[in-house]
């Protein structure tokens, strides 16, 4: 096991090391590019970022005001990112997690430290376009100082073979005036089973929007479980959820949002699209601890709307088309 | 049949649940026309708008729908529009993520950059302020409306169906659906376009009066407004003693008609 810093670890992550290095990190390049990601970013000096391979940190990037630590575990890694006081980091920190192999394990242990009236975004690409057998375990614990700002972005790019378990699993505090901004996507390749776990405490005047979006084709299980505590006065919660499920699929997404102050408001919508024999399931949970606390919610589940899908073909397109158009637009 | 029929609908008869709404249809679209089709809310135009296209739940009980000569009464949705045959609805749907370009891109035999624009430009809208977006609600109803006509436009039909293109379009507005219109004719689409202006019905060749789900009366739009005045009366049961006619300078908003054919 190893620890990584940019102490250690040259900004230019092309460095050649041992051909073992280079070949791991040409795959896991590769996989990124395949994602929609763009590698020569992860060779910009001035854009933090860090790539992850099974347990192998293979490179680090640190720009002014963002420390990354990263240290190498048996299954995975664990990571804790800083963000200095009063930073305002100009381009996203590019974090690429993956695979290659097509079994395993891997575990990722994050901390995220946000310090006071930062503002900092994250882009995430998650690929695993070999899994046959293999299991993605996240663990996260965000803090978001008074006035910071998070936005964070995770895109996960899967093979076809549906053999892959994803589980998410965050914990997060937003402080007063604090901005805390969340999106989960999984909409290639073969969800597999994943499960969402997401919980986050908001205090006085701070705001979280947590968006989940997921496909899921043949026997994919998806679970969302998302927990909002609008626990300072005028505290704002939002959780969108979209999930498209056809073939044998599951879908369930349970939400619960708490009205705790005076002023907080927290709102939940949740869009649920069933094709073939795929199933759907959603259960919101409003909790209102003050009289001056509001919360809401709305949920539609069903097919792809009749009207939406005939103004589609009513331009060429076959009712298969269609569908795909829409689901992928609620995805996108 | 004759050679300049585009489309010919024969004696079409719909049930929808609770309601007949088209009771023995007859029309004639002519290549290059642009036909009015008014009446009153209700009379049927939406249904045949959707009959004609082929949606669901409209599917003819009776009668039979030719276009071009070929008889498309059984043909799904897909299938008419690749015959050239289209409709702009009356309230477009919306498509949550589905840039704009994406959608006026659908339609299109050759999509292109330009084409899209020029669509655009076409329903008086910048292409600088809209390509970025996307077709969901933080459009409004007005802004969606044009995209949707923008849309038909790029597809190049041969016959574009606007069900009430003018409504939920500010008044400055009606002007750029008119030259719409028009742009669509001189390049070879035929429109049947529901509407409830007299302006814009006057811009058509020809003009069909709805009433109680079938055809009463077909000819100049002039023709059918000046039948409507001396012909149509209130309907009792809805508008009461309203005043109608020509005295009151009615108009089809707010008198219908009998009801019975102009034998």
């Amino acid at each position: 096991m190893s620890s990584h810093s940019l102490s250690r670890i040259k900004s230019s992550v092309l460095r050649q090391r041992d051909p073992a290095w280079t070949r791991e990190f040409e795959a896991i390049l590769k996989a990124y590019e395949q994602a929609g990601g763009r590698p020569d970013v992860l060779q910009t000096p001035r854009v933090a970022s860090a790539v992850i391979s099974g347990n192998q940190v293979l490179a680090v990037n640190q720009v002014e005001g963002v420390n990354i630590e990263a240290e190498e575990l048996e299954h995975g890694i664990r990571a804790r990112i800083t963000v200095a006081p009063g930073t305002k980091v100009d381009y996203p920190v590019h974090l690429c997690f993956g695979m290659i192999a097509a079994e395993g394990l891997q575990e990722i242990i994050s901390e995220f430290e946000i310090g006071e009236g930062a503002e900092v975004g994250f882009l995430a690409h998650c690929t695993f376009p070999n899994a046959v057998d293999l299991k993605h375990v996240m663990d996260a614990h965000i803090h978001v100082g008074p006035g910071a700002t998070m936005r964070y972005s995770e895109g996960h790019y899967h093979g076809p073979h549906g053999g892959i378990e994803v589980l998410p699993t965050t914990h997060a505090q937003v402080d007063e005036g604090g901005r805390l901004e969340s999106e989960f996507s999984l909409a290639h390749g073969r969800a597999g089973r994943l499960e969402i776990q997401f919980e986050v405490d908001v205090a006085a005047r701070g705001v979280v929007e947590l968006v989940a979006k997921a496909y899921g084709s043949a026997e994919d299980e998806i679970k969302v479980n998302e927990v909002v505590r609008l626990n300072g006065e005028g505290a704002r919660g939002l959780t969108k959820t979209r999930v498209a499920v056809r073939d044998q699929a599951t879908s369930e997404v349970y939400t619960t949002a708490e009205g705790n102050a005076p002023g907080a408001v927290g709102h939940m919508d949740c869009t649920e699209i069933v094709r073939g024999e795929a199933m759907a399931r959603n259960v919101p949970v409003v909790v209102v601890r003050n009289d001056r606390a509001r919360v809401t919610h709305e949920a539609a589940i069903g097919s792809v709307s009749k009207k939406e899908l005939e103004t589609l073909m009513a331009r060429g397109l076959g009712e298969e088309e269609a569908v795909d158009i829409i689901i992928r637009g609620m995805l996108g | 049949m004759e050679n300049n029929v585009l489309l010919r609908v024969e004696d079409v008869w719909v049930q929808r649940p609770g309601a007949e709404v088209l009771r023995g249809v007859n029309l004639t679209v002519r290549r290059g026309e642009v036909h009015a089709l008014l009446g009153l809310n209700g009379s049927g135009k939406t249904s045949l708008a959707l009959t004609l296209m082929g949606c669901s739940g409209y599917e003819p009980g009776r009668g039979r729908v030719f276009f071009d000569g070929r008889d498309i009464t059984d043909l799904p949705v897909t299938e008419r529009a690749r015959l050239g045959l289209t409709l702009a609805w009356q309230e477009p749907a919306r498509f949550e993520g589905l840039p704009v370009a994406d959608y006026l891109a659908l339609g299109m035999k050759r999509p292109s950059r330009e084409r899209i624009e020029e669509a655009l430009k076409a329903v008086a809208l910048s292409p600088l302020a809209y390509l970025g977006r996307t077709v969901n609600s933080a459009l409004s109803g007005g802004e969606r409306k044009r995209i949707e006509l923008a849309a038909v436009y790029a597809m190049q039909p041969r016959l574009a169906i606007l069900d009430e293109p003018d409504s939920g379009i500010d008044v400055l507005g009606i002007e750029d659906i008119m030259a719409l219109i028009r742009r669509m004719a001189d390049e070879g689409t035929s429109v049947l376009l529901i509407t409830h202006r007299d302006e814009m019905a006057e811009a058509a060749d020809t003009a069909s009066l709805m009433c109680g789900g079938t055809i009463i009366n077909t000819g100049t739009p002039a023709e059918v407004r000046e039948y409507f005045a001396r012909r149509c009366r209130p309907h009792e049961n809805l508008l009461g003693s309203q005043p109608w006619g020509e005295e009151a300078g009615g108009t089809y908003q707010r008198v219908v008609a009998e009801g019975m054919r102009d034998e």
